[in-house]
């Protein structure tokens, strides 16, 4: 059976990534050039496998010279196969052309050496073709799992730094002009905090974000200890029931919400939305509290208890320093979630000075106000989360994945 | 001895037992007042015929006027009050305004004559019923007195006290089920219904599925593999409106990257509106086959926003995986393959089934993203769309209500599933 041999293994992986980097970069190539190019694959199609062979006929003698020539070899081959005009490209781009080709070839290359290393081009057995199969696998899913997740991010920040003339008149455009000043790159992040009052919004959010952490752990610190530690009658009842109304959605009680507010005047201010966001951020912290707590060894609190400290005492001066980790995940996921809270934020708020993030970047959806600006808004409301996230990863991700089954 | 020991324990219990509920207290009161009562008043809501406008108040608007002039000279002059009932749907009952006369003038004549009495220097005015929509005019002649002063004596300066009563819809108490018969008889509702299961079962299915793949890619260790983790958490933590307008601006029909790369490299001939197109064809060996296009978009989406989750679950899981079980299984000669298949993928089974049920209650809930993504529109209105579309677009809330009432009726029966499930694994 021919398809049980190494030889054709190292054909098909090269087909296929050659295929796979031929299509990225002429992706990259059409995004960083703005102009057009042609994706053309008939050409890599033989190249691909040409190279698989190559690699896996000379195994025995692999070193960083040869995967140096062979990179050459291959780029050589593009060029000469597409008659010295790959991508049908204009003359004065050669250059990044050719850095392409040259890129194509080396990642070629490399996922070559990824999944056909120590492969024979003989017969294989079952095992060899699995793990064939696996690393292939890995490789692709892994590329197209980061890029998949990549694009919309890579969207916004580029359409965001570019001018509504350059986005109209070419889409595909996404290179940014280095050389242009700060005042037209940053165009409309400066629009927006001059003329759209971002800069209050920013505030609010923060403002609203923030209360809604404090109290939130100020009520749930207690309530979580009680239920972890207290003789409390039908706290398995409680416990379900904490459970339950963490999974109803604020579309349910939007509604209700929304009348009563109007009613008594709260609906369109900022204290209307500290007084609701708390109420469905509590449940989800005593929730995850609740655990961390019941983990702590009791036999502390006993002693603190022989040693006469009261029930409050021992959650000020033992429960909390103890679970500080714990809380403050609990914090940052509450922050994230107030920060990123759309629906209510958009049914409660009319007035333009009082609007959070959410509501404002929602106000910038109209076809009067151009795309960049809405990527510009996105851009402001994404970077804090961001950068919480980058600095505290462990933290947080701790965080979603004691609670994070809501969202 | 015992007794007394008996007594104490029983004390502390009871202290505890008080502390607990202390401590408690705050909690229950928060949650009761913003989720219980709201819940309670949806239900409430959705058996009345309760449109947006009822939410503001009627309300009598009263206006002062003096006509004729009050400077030394002339004597007479008229006040004028003009009211009208705001509301376009209610009656106004028990209406009386009141106001108060200065000592500088004498009252000549009242009008309408019927309903205004004079006492003292107050005026009274009884006027009954005032329906909606329809104003009126008191007209009051007075005549400067010799107790005149011109800076004290402006009627202007006491403004009229206005009482009135009025019906209303929201704490009146009358029923009826219209709003669930809308709800029910609409054609739309098994089209709902169908639109929401397809997004909920793909959805959480599809995310679920990208979440194991991902872990099981995440699990091998590789260099940079914690800033990989990090990164395929992007979408989950950033905000729902900043994502959902990056995918709208990514695969706009004239701006999008998507549909101008798609034409450039002649995979399509036009444009295509991923998130406004309800249906495109899809042609495979001959057969046309109907794709619900916009539909797909919102999965697409929404595998993408939530697979990070469903990863984390599973790879913390796999993450505790006894190692020498596998060790033992390639001692054995077991393929890759047949490791993920006999040894991975059992251990995985229970949070995985635990996932998918509360993933899917959460993704059955989802408002924010079809709504930023498509409005509801192009066939992918969901429940909870159609809860915002009724209450807020139609501004008819009653009938909101009553999709709302069956959205947590559902939710109930998906977490009482959940809960008898969960019992068997805890996670």
């Amino acid at each position: 059976m021919f398809w049980k041999y190494g030889l054709f293994f190292s054909i098909l992986s090269g087909g296929i990534w050659g295929v796979f980097w031929q299509i990225f970069f002429t992706v990259i190539g059409i995004l960083t050039l703005g102009t057009p190019l042609s994706l053309e694959l008939s050409q890599i199609m033989i190249i691909g496998p040409l190279a698989g062979i190559l690699y896996i006929k000379s195994q025995k003698f692999l070193s960083i010279k040869f995967h140096l020539t062979a990179i050459i070899i291959i780029t050589f081959l593009i060029f000469i196969s597409h008659l010295g005009n790959p991508y049908k490209a204009e003359d004065e781009n050669q250059l990044i052309i050719f850095m392409l080709i040259l890129l194509t070839s080396f990642f070629i290359w490399v996922s070559l050496n990824h999944c056909l290393y120590n492969l024979s081009p003989g017969k294989l057995s079952k095992h060899d073709i699995e793990s064939f199969f696996i690393k292939f696998m890995w490789g692709i899913g892994l590329i197209i799992l980061i890029l998949i997740t990549l694009i919309p991010f890579y969207i916004m920040i580029m359409t965001s730094l570019k001018n509504q003339q350059s986005l109209i008149l070419n889409p595909l455009d996404l290179s940014v002009n280095l050389n242009t000043d700060f005042k037209t790159l940053f165009n409309s992040y400066i629009e927006l905090f001059t003329n759209f009052n971002f800069h209050l919004f920013l505030i609010n959010s923060f403002i609203v974000s923030c209360t809604t952490v404090i109290i939130t752990l100020f009520f749930s610190i207690p309530g979580a200890y009680a239920l972890a530690r207290l003789r409390i009658p039908n706290k398995k009842i409680f416990s379900g029931t904490v459970i339950l109304i963490y999974l109803i959605p604020s579309i349910v009680l939007i509604i209700p919400l929304y009348a009563v507010f109007s009613y008594i005047g709260l609906r369109n201010s900022l204290f209307g939305l500290i007084l609701v966001y708390p109420a469905t951020t509590i449940p989800v912290a005593l929730y995850m509290l609740r655990g961390y707590f019941s983990a702590l060894s009791s036999e502390i609190d006993d002693a603190a208890l022989m040693d006469g400290l009261s029930r409050i005492q021992i959650i000020l001066k033992i429960a909390i320093p103890l679970s500080k980790p714990a809380i403050v995940s609990v914090g940052l996921y509450v922050f994230m979630i107030a920060w990123n809270e759309f629906l209510i934020a958009f049914m409660f708020l009319d007035d333009p000075s009082i609007f959070t993030l959410s509501r404002g970047i929602m106000s910038l959806n109209s076809s009067e106000i151009p795309q960049q600006h809405l990527m510009a808004g996105a851009v402001i409301a994404t970077i804090p989360v961001m950068i919480i996230f980058l600095y505290l990863e462990k933290f947080l991700i701790s965080g979603l994945s004691a609670g994070g089954v809501k969202g | 001895m015992t007794n007394i020991k008996k007594k104490n324990k029983n004390t502390l219990l009871e202290k505890e037992k008080k502390l607990g509920l202390i401590l408690l207290l705050p909690t229950i009161l928060i949650v009761l007042s913003v989720v219980i009562f709201p819940l309670l008043a949806n239900f409430w809501i959705s058996f009345k015929p309760v449109s947006l406008g009822d939410l503001r108040p009627p309300k009598l608007i009263v206006k002062e006027r003096i006509k004729g002039n009050l400077s030394d000279k002339s004597q007479i002059a008229e006040i004028q009050y003009r009211y009208r009932n705001s509301s376009i749907k209610y009656d106004l009952e028990n209406v009386i305004i009141k106001d108060i006369i200065p000592n500088g003038f004498t009252v000549k004549d009242l009008q309408p004559a019927r309903f205004c009495r004079i006492k003292l220097k107050e005026i009274t005015c009884n006027l009954n019923n005032v329906s909606s929509r329809s104003s009126g005019k008191i007209i009051i002649k007075i005549h400067k007195n010799d107790q005149w002063q011109k800076e004290l004596d402006n009627p202007k300066k006491t403004k009229p006290l206005v009482t009135f009563s009025s019906k209303n819809v929201l704490t009146s108490f009358e029923f009826n089920t219209e709003n669930f018969k809308k709800v029910f008889s609409a054609s739309e509702f098994f089209e709902v219904l169908k639109v929401s299961f397809y997004y909920t079962i793909f959805g959480t299915a599809g995310a679920l599925l990208v979440g194991l793949l991902a872990a099981q890619i995440l699990q091998k260790s590789f260099r940079g593999r914690s800033i990989v983790r990090g990164l395929l958490l992007f979408p989950y933590v950033s905000p729902v409106i900043a994502v959902a307008f990056a995918w709208v601006i990514l695969f706009d029909p004239f701006s999008g990257i998507v549909n101008s790369m798609l034409v450039q490299m002649n995979v399509i001939d036009k444009p295509i509106n991923f998130f406004g197109q309800k249906y495109t064809d899809i042609i495979i060996f001959g057969y046309v086959f109907k794709f619900p296009l916009a539909l797909s978009m919102v999965i697409a989406f929404e595998i993408w926003r939530y697979f990070p989750l469903s990863f984390l679950f599973i790879l913390a899981r796999m993450q505790s995986f006894p190692e020498e079980v596998y060790d033992a299984a390639k001692m054995d000669g077991a393929s890759p393959l047949q490791q993920f298949y006999y040894i991975s993928l059992p251990f995985l089974i229970g949070i995985m089934s635990i996932l998918f049920l509360l993933r899917f209650i959460w993704t059955f809930n989802k408002f924010d993203d079809i709504f930023l993504l498509t409005g509801g529109n192009a066939g992918t209105r969901t429940f909870t769309v159609n809860v915002y579309e009724q209450a807020f677009a139609v501004s008819n809330l009653g009938a909101g209500a009553a999709v709302a009432v069956v959205i947590f009726i559902f939710l109930l029966t998906f977490s009482l599933l959940f809960m008898r499930y969960s019992k068997k694994e805890t996670f």
